[in-house]
């Protein structure tokens, strides 16, 4: 029997996902996996130069308190975690195409490390496919994972309500909330 | 400000709340002139919806002033309009083909989650139904924050009295829709399931559309009365034989479109039945399904099949057989209102289509929990209750 591979993506392997996606993030940090997809009906020109100028990701990134960015390839994220307490991390871009990919690994020393590439696809009439794959190693293992899912913390959660928002941001030029009023906007948070 | 609040099963209340201000730079704030108690309003204060918190504020049928704007709303102080029940944002892929109920950025990101999980698809957000259609504030209240206020609300030419437009937030559209959806060509003989607002509504539309005849099916004398008001022949299923007399009124080929509107009352998603295998049964149990195959083994064959109904979880013993051997077509879907406004609006400017008759009661804000316990216990004589803040003074 050949090994032969049919055209899902890695992710979606029903064996050895996590291993087979390392595979396609350069400078794999992380032995978690997660990867989501969404269709932006705005110019790939446009939904790139957003997320590039990571200063923008906080917008719609729930639970990213700030990203400093001292110059185009290095960032330092301040990221919530559960129980009150946030983790941080330097990152830095490992690839750059503009209009099509930006990938990226954390630093030496990071709280969670993690690396990831967003790719992004010109769809033609239907806008741009943008496709996230984040691996992480979460803090304190599977446990960890665990406790965050609890908090809805966890990445593969947020990953996919932050891609939402990322959407909702583009099209609708602003993010859906049930909040009444200010107020409860503030409470609420994103 | 004063707002209709639900408390549990049974127990909704006229509380002081929150004023509403704006959020987003597209919302809108409008102070509500009427605003109706909806049938699937019933299901919520039963009990049956989940991820309801006490305190939600209720009401997905309204109308009223704009009293204040976002940046970006394109709407004026002083304007009058109606709300579609569904919140869409009118930029998606699917708000571009029209399909607003359909809308990718109407949900909330957070209650996405679990449409995406029974649906594989998020739907747009409603008014005033529960946490899993996006947590928003309702009608039923003074005030209401209108988000994406650009794209959904239809303004009211002057000299228009509420009563004869306020529809156009849910039920009329849904009735209209279940006629288009039923692809009626002139001359055709279309069959109604279900005579509450949505069938009598879709009895109106399929006139309007062609049809030559109309043959509407239910078992309250009332709303079959109802139902020969506006030409359509009725049948009352406690009565009669519906397969048998459907077969013999069209000289045994069936009606060429059916539309089951039983149980339409429903907007909500049944997520008690979906996970909870025990009430599945119960619900299958439920003449809802029943009314659904009756349409499908009476249909013609090539026939279409219309389906306003709400359905949120699955059916067993649903005739595929029947349906594919027939070659018969299904068209459903939550209504995509804002299409609809503009020509509907038309139609009732023009005098094409009445909706008045459907108000049995109007009431002042401050009793609405009368008003849905009326409206609960006494269908037949509470057909549709209109509350109005300030009616009383």
């Amino acid at each position: 029997m050949t090994d032969s591979r049919d055209d899902g993506p890695m992710v979606t392997a029903k064996k050895n996902s996590d291993e087979l996606t390392a595979a396609t993030v350069p400078h794999a940090q992380g032995s978690s996996a997660v990867a989501r997809a969404v269709t932006i009906n705005k110019p790939v020109t446009e939904v790139y130069a957003y997320f590039r100028d990571f200063s923008n990701l906080p917008s719609f990134m729930e639970n990213v308190v700030s990203i400093d960015t001292p110059d185009r390839a290095r960032s330092h994220w301040v990221v919530k975690a559960p129980g009150g307490t946030t983790v941080e991390w330097d990152a830095r871009v490992t690839e750059d195409q503009p209009n099509a990919l930006i990938a990226w690994t954390s630093e030496e020393g990071a709280d969670v490390p993690n690396s990831g590439r967003v790719e992004f696809r010109d769809a033609g009439q239907r806008g741009t496919v943008v496709t996230a794959t984040i691996l992480y190693d979460p803090p304190g293992g599977t446990v960890g994972k665990l406790i965050a899912k609890m908090f809805q913390r966890e990445p593969a959660i947020q990953a996919r309500r932050d891609l939402r928002r990322f959407k909702q941001l583009m099209e609708a030029g602003e993010i859906a909330t049930p909040a009444m009023n200010r107020k409860q906007f503030e409470e609420m948070g994103l | 400000m004063r707002a209709l609040t639900w408390h549990g099963k049974h127990d909704v209340r006229v509380d002081t709340v929150e004023d509403p201000g704006i959020v987003n730079p597209r919302d809108c704030i409008i102070k509500v002139t009427s605003t109706a108690i909806c049938g699937s309003d019933l299901h919520l204060y039963d009990g049956y919806i989940p991820t309801m918190k006490a305190g939600d504020i209720l009401g997905h049928e309204f109308m009223g002033e704009v009293v204040e704007v976002g940046a970006k709303s394109t709407l004026k102080k002083g304007q009058r309009v109606v709300v579609p029940f569904t919140i869409a944002c009118g930029s998606c892929y699917h708000c571009g083909k029209h399909q607003y109920s359909a809308c990718d950025n109407g949900l909330p990101a957070d209650n996405q989650d679990i449409a995406q999980e029974l649906y594989g698809h998020p739907m747009a957000g409603l008014f005033g139904y529960s946490h899993m259609t996006g947590g928003y504030a309702g009608g039923q209240a003074e005030y209401v924050r209108v988000p994406f206020s650009d794209v959904g609300p239809i303004v009211i030419p002057d000299g228009i009295e509420d009563d004869k437009v306020l529809f156009l937030s849910d039920i009329l559209p849904t009735g209209w829709m279940a006629a288009e959806n039923a692809d009626i060509e002139p001359g055709d003989t279309v069959a109604v399931w279900g005579c509450g607002p949505v069938g009598l509504f879709a009895v109106q539309s399929a006139f309007l559309m062609g049809a030559e005849r109309v043959i509407a099916i239910d078992h309250f004398p009332r709303r079959l009365e109802l139902a020969r008001k506006f030409g359509a022949e009725t049948l009352n299923f406690e009565q009669t034989d519906i397969y048998d007399a459907l077969m013999l009124m069209t000289g045994g080929i069936g009606p060429d479109a059916v539309i089951d509107s039983v149980g339409l009352e429903s907007h909500g998603l049944y997520v008690d039945n979906v996970v909870d295998q025990i009430k599945a049964s119960t619900f299958l149990g439920t003449d809802r399904p029943h009314a659904n195959r009756q349409a499908i083994i009476a249909c013609r064959k090539g026939g279409r099949v219309s389906m306003p109904a709400v359905y949120g979880g699955f059916v067993d013993k649903w005739p595929l057989g029947a349906f594919m051997e027939k070659g018969l077509t299904l068209k459903t879907g939550q209504t995509h209102v804002q299409h609809y406004l503009p020509g509907l609006l038309q139609a009732i400017i023009d005098g094409k289509i009445d909706t008045t008759f459907l108000i049995s009661h109007r009431m002042d804000l401050e009793d609405a929990p009368t008003g849905y316990q009326k409206f609960h216990d006494e269908q037949n004589d509470y057909t549709k209750i209109v509350l109005k803040p300030g009616l009383n003074g």
